[in-house]
């Protein structure tokens, strides 16, 4: 029996085939998955912010890209992912509500996907599919048996990038 | 720092009364504008990690009508007032005079409507909680959207996010059993707002 592991906002979870790790009503969050197609091991990692570095100390710090991905990067490898196979996945950034004149925190989406990218090419971590922008929540998830990363939707369907 | 304040059990009960009464307000005005009678419950007042607000609304996946406003002035706070989808298309068909199941979708109309009522429901609250406080605070034009109700949180938290770990919460349910419509109003101050209405509000 597949196990479903959930991943709350803000949160990351990491784990081995049969597993499949699934994050609820992303909107202008991002679900960024790492995972090793060989020994079948990754993680989920659900950000809500771009930077640690512009926001007051926090006690959680998977609620950032620039701090969230470097520890789930740990405990995947920890888990016995070889780094060099590591691939990683990225969905969400969407600005749900359309504003005349939107503030920087309207456009959180953007920066977080923006984020998101720079820091996982700082880490060295390729990007191989990338479902970003729009205005519409997601789930996301990724089954550990094969990588498939699907990203549903209210309205505009469900796919697997 | 303010996600550390730890507020009394007095300053919850000032907090409840005047989430009470701009709800209570809130209330009547929706009742006269549809013309049906609106319950609601006591409101909510609660300091609660972020993560855990999308569990108040039925879970992020569960799809619901969002309408946002901003809130300016002396205490910045935000306004989501949220309806189970079901509930959002049955108040468009009060609304709108249609008879209840027509609305499936919305349209154009159907938005502004009920974007309506979000101001509507935000004015009355927001006179509430000016003759407490004598804080004037002004309500953004509304924004709609229907999606998940995790998503349409992230907007709300994010900005929380960058402050704190936790968020005040003044919530009330608005009720109108005859028709099945329900709703939640959340008036979420900004962290730095906080101290702001503790201070207005003059309770130890």
């Amino acid at each position: 029996m597949a196990d479903l592991i959930r991943v709350g906002m803000a949160d990351y979870k990491v784990g081995s085939a049969p597993s499949t790790i699934i994050s609820y009503g992303l909107g202008s969050c991002i679900g960024i998955s790492l995972y090793d197609p060989q020994a079948k091991i990754g993680g989920l990692l659900h950000i809500m912010l771009p930077d640690s570095t512009q926001a007051r100390p926090t006690e959680n710090p998977a609620k950032f890209a620039d701090t969230g991905l470097p520890l789930m990067l740990k405990d995947v490898l920890a888990l016995g992912a070889n780094r060099a196979r590591l691939v990683a996945k990225i969905a969400g950034g969407a600005q749900m509500f359309a504003f005349q004149n939107a503030t920087d925190i309207m456009r959180v989406g953007t920066r977080n996907a923006e984020a998101a990218k720079k820091i996982l090419k700082d880490l060295n971590i390729k990007i191989i599919a990338e479902d970003t922008g729009g205005t519409y929540g997601r789930t996301v998830s990724i089954d550990l048996n094969d990588g498939v990363y699907k990203v549903k939707t209210i309205d505009k369907g469900e796919k697997e990038i | 720092m303010t996600d550390e304040l730890n507020l009394s059990a007095n300053q919850l009960d000032a907090l409840r009364e005047i989430g009470n009464v701009g709800a209570g307000n809130s209330a009547t005005a929706l009742s006269q504008v549809i013309n049906r009678r609106i319950d609601m419950n006591v409101p909510k007042v609660s300091m609660v990690p972020l993560e855990v607000v999308p569990d108040l609304v039925g879970g992020p996946d569960a799809v619901v009508v969002g309408i946002f406003m901003r809130v300016y002035g002396k205490a910045p706070s935000n306004i989501l007032f949220l309806l189970p989808q079901k509930s959002a298309f049955y108040l468009v068909d009060t609304l709108m005079g249609k008879p209840r199941g027509q609305t499936t979708s919305l349209d154009f109309m159907d938005e502004s409507a009920l974007m309506e009522i979000g101001n509507i429901l935000s004015g009355a609250y927001l006179n509430a909680f000016f003759t407490f406080t004598q804080i004037t605070m002004l309500p953004s034009i509304p924004a709609l959207a229907m999606d998940m109700a995790g998503a349409l949180l992230n907007v709300v938290l994010a900005q929380l996010g960058q402050m704190g770990d936790r968020a005040l919460v003044i919530e009330t349910e608005f009720l109108s059993e005859d028709d099945g419509i329900n709703g939640q109003f959340f008036l979420v101050p900004d962290p730095g707002s906080l101290e702001t209405i503790i201070h207005a509000v003059g309770v130890e």
